[in-house]
């Protein structure tokens, strides 16, 4: 039985696509559709419900011991205030999920997990934590909306003051006054873009939703623009569709896909965020132990005639050299385009592939990757 | 206008005499389904089967098998659906997938009003 998030009933209203996720009842698109929501984000501004993702707290004298432990990336000189992205892997090195590690204080850390890996997360740092720390699982009580697009410090701005909210890309606030509403503030994201993710009780979550698709000239009665408004659209909501898409176009990884419990974080290109220079983590043995990865994360520019998805095999000369983790029809580039998890010695950009998209061979190019970046 | 019959599995014929028949697939279909951002069809001269597979149609999200309505020969397709995927939600009746000719046979049918009694 999934469960619902407490804004199950506003995307029933906004006509919201209703679709099972990560054991919750999320809308997949609305009425606008995936491709319109997508450039939604990245020409003017989205808002999602990602009240399924999980948060941990961890909280004493030796919350960062714990959190060093945990994650394979190196929290030791975070300042307060600060947010960083983190594998966090099992003793083979294979990754268990990624995260997000905000620090609050080096006695405090709010983790923020895959809501499809949250029992197994919260089991595993039970299980692993030490000394004096308190370890509490908070997602049943914490909702969460992202607020993506260039436009969205504008939105935002009416209904908060801009020197309370944080500046810096992987920064966040505490006790953020939105509209009277008291949220936590990050600027984060999972789309490519410029952005917020805010974190509010539950009880609040409807207001939240109503009051910043308001600002954003969204009409919550009609689901349309108000009136009055000339442009397009200014803020519309956004499913997990065009929260896909988005992700996959800025070639950022989803677990389950990218990475799993048997790929290091090496193998998928996530090096940036292993520090083997840290004294000791869960999993630095096992990665270090597989040596230089014979596998690599790649971007494929699909340049035959289909649409490659997930677990497609990748061809070189009739030899398989790997298998697509992600793909879709991208709405900005307007192409299909994939990741893929390929040998290592068939990785270089230029690389003349194929792609079994259910039986038949289309041509694919190894390209670099993001796909799409955001010009600053 | 000749007369729109549907399928359960959502395609639509439309003949223009006994044994020829336009084959698309039907709004609320394309609706389900959500922006088309690509289409797989036969060729000319394939020959399709009624209740089988003869093509595809993509969404962002995901790939649906069209099965053909009818059994015959393709005559012809229609290309500018290869490009403009999208012209199947905006007018899913006017978007025809292929032309069948020398129909043998086809499936249980439905008129346009119990189609849509079914989907109501």
């Amino acid at each position: 039985m999934e469960r619902k998030t407490h804004l199950y009933d506003c995307h029933v209203k906004a006509a919201g696509k209703i679709v099972p996720f990560a054991g919750y009842l999320l809308p997949v698109q609305y009425e606008t559709g995936v491709i319109t929501e997508h450039m939604a984000v990245r020409g003017s501004a989205g808002l999602f419900d990602v009240s399924h993702m999980g948060e941990v707290l961890l909280k004493g004298k030796d919350a960062l011991k714990n959190v060093q432990l945990l994650v394979t990336n190196d929290c030791g000189q975070m300042y307060d205030g600060q947010v960083k992205y983190s594998p966090m892997c099992n003793e083979n090195g294979g990754v268990v999920d990624d995260l997000l590690v905000y620090q609050k204080s080096p006695e405090e850390f709010l983790i923020v997990i895959n809501a499809a890996n949250r029992f197994k997360d919260v089991e595993w740092m039970e299980a692993h934590l030490v000394g004096e720390v308190e370890f509490t699982d908070i997602s049943d009580d914490i909702s969460q909306l992202a607020l993506q697009g260039p436009r969205s410090k504008e939105i935002l701005c009416k209904l908060t003051q801009e020197d309370k909210l944080p500046v810096k890309y992987y920064s966040f606030r505490e006790d953020v006054d939105v509209a009277g509403i008291r949220c936590l503030v990050s600027k984060t994201g999972y789309t490519g873009e410029d952005g917020y993710e805010l974190y509010c009780k539950n009880d609040d979550a409807v207001k939240l939703w109503q009051v910043l698709l308001d600002a954003g000239n969204y009409d919550i009665e009609n689901n349309n623009k108000k009136p009055d408004v000339k442009e397009d659209y200014v803020l519309i909501p956004c499913g997990l569709g065009a929260r896909d898409t988005l992700r996959l176009e800025a070639a950022m990884p989803l677990y389950g896909h990218e990475m799993n419990d048997d790929i290091s974080p090496l193998e998928t290109g996530l090096g940036f965020a292993v520090k083997l220079t840290k004294e000791n983590f869960i999993g630095k043995a096992g990665i270090v132990s597989r040596g230089e990865p014979k596998i690599a994360r790649v971007g494929l520019n699909i340049t035959g005639r289909g649409i490659a998805r997930e677990a497609c095999p990748v061809y070189v000369d009739n030899k398989q050299i790997g298998t697509t983790t992600s793909g879709t029809h991208c709405p900005y580039l307007g192409r299909p385009i994939a990741m893929a998890l390929v040998d290592k010695e068939h990785s270089a950009l230029g690389t003349l592939v194929e792609v079994d998209v259910r039986g038949r061979r289309i041509a694919a190019e190894v390209v670099t990757l993001p796909f799409y970046k955001r010009e600053k | 206008m000749k007369e729109f019959l549907f399928s359960k599995s959502h395609e639509w014929a439309q003949f223009s005499n006994a044994t020829t028949a336009k084959v698309g697939i039907s709004d609320y279909a394309q609706k389900q389904l959500g922006d088309l951002v690509f289409v797989n069809l036969p060729e000319v001269g394939d020959e399709v089967v009624a209740g089988e597979e003869f093509g595809d149609v993509e969404s962002v999200k995901a790939v649906s098998s069209v099965y053909s309505p009818v059994t015959g020969t393709v005559k012809a397709i229609n290309e500018e659906l290869l490009d403009h995927p999208e012209l199947i939600n905006s007018d899913a009746y006017e978007a025809w997938f292929i032309e069948v000719e020398e129909i043998t046979d086809q499936s249980d049918l439905l008129s346009e009003k119990e189609y849509n009694e079914l989907n109501a």
